[in-house]
Order: structure tokens, then sequence, then C-alpha cells
């Protein structure tokens, strides 16, 4: 042993530890960077242009306050968008949760070529929204439109689908729906089979029919999956811009703004006409609010509808068993 | 272990695939359920034909006329023949659809390139090290996913136009290279599918941390990084929001040419359908060779999450 060898190895033995001990940052330092930079900063950022006066091309303008808020709120259409966007949300997200677990309850059965089946509910989730936007826009044509021809044909009044605020609603949630159902359907349907077979039999022992096992069993616990559904679409419900803009070849959400969302609002105000970033600001950041208050407003009823359906706590505790292999 | 507690998975790993076929069917039978009648399936084929139903009508619109169109509400479900005629129409018309496809491209692959290598990265980190604040850190993460980060797109536009991004590719693909979904899924990959022992291996043979990860994790990581990848390309082919603010008409992507073929030509619907099925094939054509990874990668998902 020389003297000389000692610091060549301390020396490596430091390098090797700096790597171990700093290796694990690098490699999750990405992530946080990024979400810094393009998640939170501008989140946080939004905050501050919804106080300033802000165009598109001015710039800065400076400090006004609530004044955008205010300008805001005073304007009829943010409530008539409000309005659209809670309108069509409700339209998608209740029918397709609930198709969802009825497609996923069929889908539970012990199919032949199940995968195949699977897929075969799938398959709109790969068209892109802008895509199903152009093809239920002319399906829902007010006139010669496919969706009106089938309802004249059997002898039903023809719809105005772009005329009618409700029916373009109903039009446009359609569109999110056949995206989305099959989507939430292999999730509902993945959550049902993780339900340990005996509990159902233990049911079906007891003389329970397979409606009421199916009610009182199997969907109480498809608790925590329903309400994980509920509020990714809620999340993405509340901003959904691009079925509605593709609901006409302009854009604005109709002559009289009748399926107009609020993010085709905050659109139009920050690079529409009026290139007004303050306003359209402050209507991300009331959006915002409004997303974090129905997550926790969704939470809240879903954990108690699903919770007075009958769930029994040693059923889901051993539903959480049966999951966390 | 007995035999009857491994899963299907290990018995494929163990013994082949013959055997895991095998013991499926054994289980299907003495698990005593029952096929499902016909009634199930009838119901199912009426689901899938009205999933399926929007497309084939977008591409019999696409292969008629506009004044055939205007004339039959109702399209004879037999093509009437001006598909081609329709589709080199749209690829010479007014916007730029060769751009859009290639920009497409270029986004959606990069894209999954750089967020599944970033994503295996943090999710080996997750899973597999030690380090201080992990736990926290990890559900920082879970929690950014419920974050809607599509409401900063006023600021972030303000960057873009400062760095001079707006109307360029990178202004698509960089906010994108790395998802909070993707850190999130292959932690709980790796959690169960990296054996210590493989690691601590390759670091007594003198690995140092990264070409660990490189020759260890990577490919331990594969099967869960192509579902990833799939999922990530799917996204970002069919995102339009973001790249509809900040490309605009002058380079698109295949969404926002859809919206600028819409925009321009309004009156010509059998040119937009067949812009609409153009934009659609490539994706058709993934799914027809790994849907089921897809539908497959939901379910594990659903069960993780």
């Amino acid at each position: 042993m020389t003297v000389a060898s000692k610091p060549a190895l301390s020396r490596s033995a430091f390098w090797s530890r700096l790597d171990v001990k700093s290796a694990p940052y690098l490699y999750i330092a990405p992530f946080f960077l990024l979400f810094a930079l393009v998640g939170l900063f501008p989140l946080l950022y939004t905050a501050f242009v919804s106080v300033h006066k802000w165009g598109l091309i001015t710039g800065n303008g400076g400090f006004v306050g609530l004044k955008n808020y205010s300008d805001v709120l005073g304007q009829p259409r943010f409530w008539q968008a409000m309005g659209n966007t809670f309108s069509i949300f409700v339209l998608s997200s209740v029918p397709q949760v609930i198709a969802a677990v009825f497609i996923a309850a069929v889908l539970d059965a012990n199919l032949r070529a199940k995968t195949l089946w699977r897929m075969g509910v799938l398959v709109p989730y790969v068209v892109a929204p802008v895509a199903v936007g152009l093809i239920f826009n002319q399906m829902f044509a007010d006139q010669s439109g496919f969706v009106n021809a089938v309802l004249t044909s059997v002898g039903l009044p023809a719809i105005g689908w772009h005329a009618n605020s409700l029916a373009s609603h109903f039009a446009i949630a359609t569109m999110v729906n056949f995206r989305w159902t099959g989507y939430n359907t292999l999730i509902v349907l993945a959550a049902m089979q993780a339900i340990p077979r005996d509990i159902i039999e233990a049911a079906v022992v007891d003389g329970a029919s397979r409606v009421r096992t199916f009610f009182s069993v199997t969907v109480p616990m498809l608790r925590p999956t329903l309400i994980f559904v509920i509020i990714t679409s809620t999340i993405g419900g509340l901003q959904v811009f691009d079925e509605p803009r593709m609901f006409d070849q302009i854009g604005l959400g109709g002559n009289d703004r009748q399926w107009m969302t609020i993010t085709m609002f905050m659109y139009e105000l920050g690079w529409g006409n009026q290139r007004n970033f303050g306003r359209a600001a402050a209507v991300a950041w009331i959006l915002f609010l409004v997303i974090v208050a129905f997550a926790v407003i969704n939470f809240w009823l879903t954990s108690r509808i699903a919770s007075s359906g009958g769930a029994k706590p040693a059923a889901s505790r051993s539903r959480r068993k049966g999951v966390s292999r | 272990m007995s035999a009857s507690e491994m899963s299907i998975g290990m018995i494929e790993q163990v013994a082949g695939k013959g055997a895991a076929r095998a013991a499926r069917r054994r289980r299907g039978m003495d698990g005593g359920v029952r096929r499902p009648g016909w009634v199930t399936y009838a119901l199912l084929a009426v689901i899938v034909l009205v999933s399926a139903f929007p497309l084939y009508y977008a591409f019999l619109l696409s292969s008629s006329t506009s004044s055939s169109i205007a004339q039959n509400p109702i399209p004879s479900p037999i093509p009437e023949g001006h598909f081609i005629e329709n589709i080199t129409r749209v690829l010479t018309a007014d916007i730029n659809f060769w751009r859009a496809v290639l920009n497409s491209v270029i986004v959606a692959v990069l894209t999954s390139v750089s967020v599944v290598f970033f994503s295996t990265l943090a999710g080996y980190a997750f899973a597999k090290l030690r380090f201080r604040g992990q736990r926290g850190l990890l559900a920082f993460v879970v929690g950014t996913m419920a974050v809607p980060t599509q409401l900063g797109i006023i600021p972030l536009f303000i960057v873009m136009a400062k760095l001079g991004w707006v109307g360029n590719l990178a202004a698509v693909i960089v906010p994108a290279m790395v998802t909070a979904f993707g850190v999130f899924w292959m932690t709980q990959y790796l959690a169960e599918a990296l054996p210590y022992e493989l690691i601590e291996a390759a670091r007594v043979d003198g690995c140092s941390m990264i070409r660990t990860f490189w020759n260890v994790a990577l490919p331990a990581a594969r099967p869960a990084a192509a579902m990833l990848a799939l999922f990530t390309f799917v996204a970002s082919w069919t995102n339009f929001f973001w790249p509809f603010v900040v490309l605009g008409s002058t380079n698109p992507t295949l969404p926002v040419a859809l919206q600028l073929l819409q925009a321009t030509y309004f009156k010509d619907m059998a040119l937009i359908m067949a812009g609409v099925v153009l934009a659609t094939i490539p994706l058709l054509a993934l799914f027809a060779l790994a849907g089921r990874h897809l539908a497959s990668g939901i379910m594990a998902g659903a069960v993780k999450g």
C-alpha cells in the first residue's frame, strides 16, 4: 500500500457516492423542470396577466386590479358560455358513465374473442376530435343531414340541430360520448374484473337476482373507479373546445353563440377581434376555480351516492386486497 | 407457490405460450363460468356497429360528390367511386396537406420517443432508487395529473412568442416531452417488473447509475414503454387546441389542417370528408396492428390507478 494510491481510491469512491446520491434527482428532474415551465408557471402567470391590461400584440399595459374580472363577469356572453358548457358537460358525462357501466357489464361475460370486442368499442378513441366534429357536423346538418333524414323518414319532425341551442348541445355531447364511452368502458371493465368473484357468488347464494346483485354489489364496488372516471371527465368536459369549435365553419359557436363554450370564449377574447389577453386570462382563471370546485363537489357527491348504495366496509376492504396485488 | 396460484402471465413466462393457453382454457372451465348466449353477442355487435358507423359514413361521403351528398342525406351503403378523385383534390388543395402529414408524423414520433425516455428515467428512480422526499415527490407527480394545464395557454403563448416559436413545431413538441401520466405509468410497471437483484448485479459489475438504467431498466421496461408510446402517439396525433393556437395556418398539424379545410371549402363536403378519412387512416392502421395493446393498457392503467 502506497500513500499515493489512497487519494485516487477515495476520489473514485467520492464520484461513485455522488453518482448514487444525485442520480435519482437527475432522473426525475426533467419532469419537474418541464412541469414548472409549461404547467405551473403558466397557470400562476395567468393570474398575473388577469389583473393587468394586456393585449396580444401590445403586451403589458399596466395593473388594472380586478377590472378584467368585472368586465368578463358583466358580459352576458360569459354567462351564456358558462351555461352552454355546463349543458354540454351534463349531456355528455352522465349518459357516458351510465353507458360505460352497462357496456362493461356486457363485456364482463365470458365472451369468445373478448379482445376483439374490447377493441371494437375502442375504435372511436383513435379518431381525432376534430375529425369527429366534422363527421357529426354533417350528420347533424339542419338541412339534408343524416339524422334529420332518419327522423323524418319515421314520421318525426326534423330538428334544428344548429339553430336550436339545446339541440346543438345534444349534438356536441354526442360527439364527446362517441369518442370517450368505449375508453371509459374499458376502465370500468377492468374494475369489474377486479371484484372478487366470491363476493358476487355470496350475493347469489343469498338469493339476490342478477339485476339486484349488479346494482347492490357490483356498482357500489366500482366506486373508486367511477370517481376517477367522473373527475377526469369533469376536467376534460369543462374545457371542451375541439368538437364545438368544429360544429360550423366559422367556429364562434353559432349565430347567437348558442353552442359557444368557455374555452371558445377565452380563445375569442385572446385571439379574436379583441386580442385582449387580460380578459382571456381572467376567464381561464375563473374556469380553473370552477373546475377545482367541481372536482371537489363531484368527489363528495359520488362518494355519498355510492356509499348509500350499500357497500359494506368488509366488501370494500377485500376489493382493495384484490387490487393491490 | 402452487401452480394454481400462478398467474397466467407467470405460466406463460415459465412454461411457454401453449401452457398458458391451456391454463386459461382450464380455468375458464373449472371456474364454472358459462358462455353467454346470443343476445349478449347481438347487443355487442350493435354497440360496435354504432361505434364504427360514423367512420363508414365519412368514407361513403368521401367517395361521393357534393351534389349527391346534398340530394341523398342518407347515403347509399355502397361507395360511389369518387374516393381517389377526392383524395387527390385534398392533397392538391390550397392548405398544404402534405406538410400537415409530415408535421403530424414529426410531432407524434418525437413526442412519443421523448415521453418514453424521460418517463422511464423518472419511473425507474421512483420505483427502484432510494432518495429523500421520494414519496412526497411521487404524490406531487400524481397530483399534477388533475391540473388543467390547458388553462395556462395564455402565458405559454407569451413565452413562445418571446422565444420566436410561434408557428414552429418546437412549440408543440417541447411542452409535451414528458407527462405525469407517463412517469406514474412507468413507476407502477417497473416497481413490479424489475427485480432488485438485477440492479444490484449490474452495480456489483461496476456499472455506473446511468449504465445500469440503460442496460437493465430500459430493456425491462419495454412492454410498458411500448404501450406508453402508443398512447402518446394517439394523443399527439389527435391534439388540436394548442397546435391550433400556436401553429396557425402556416405550419399546421393534421387536425389544424382539417380545420383549415373546413374553413376554406365548407361547401365541398366530399372534399372535407376525404380529408377526415386521410387524417384518420394512419391511426386506424396503427389500431389494427396494436389496438389490443391499447385496450389492455387502458385496463391495466385503470386497476393500478
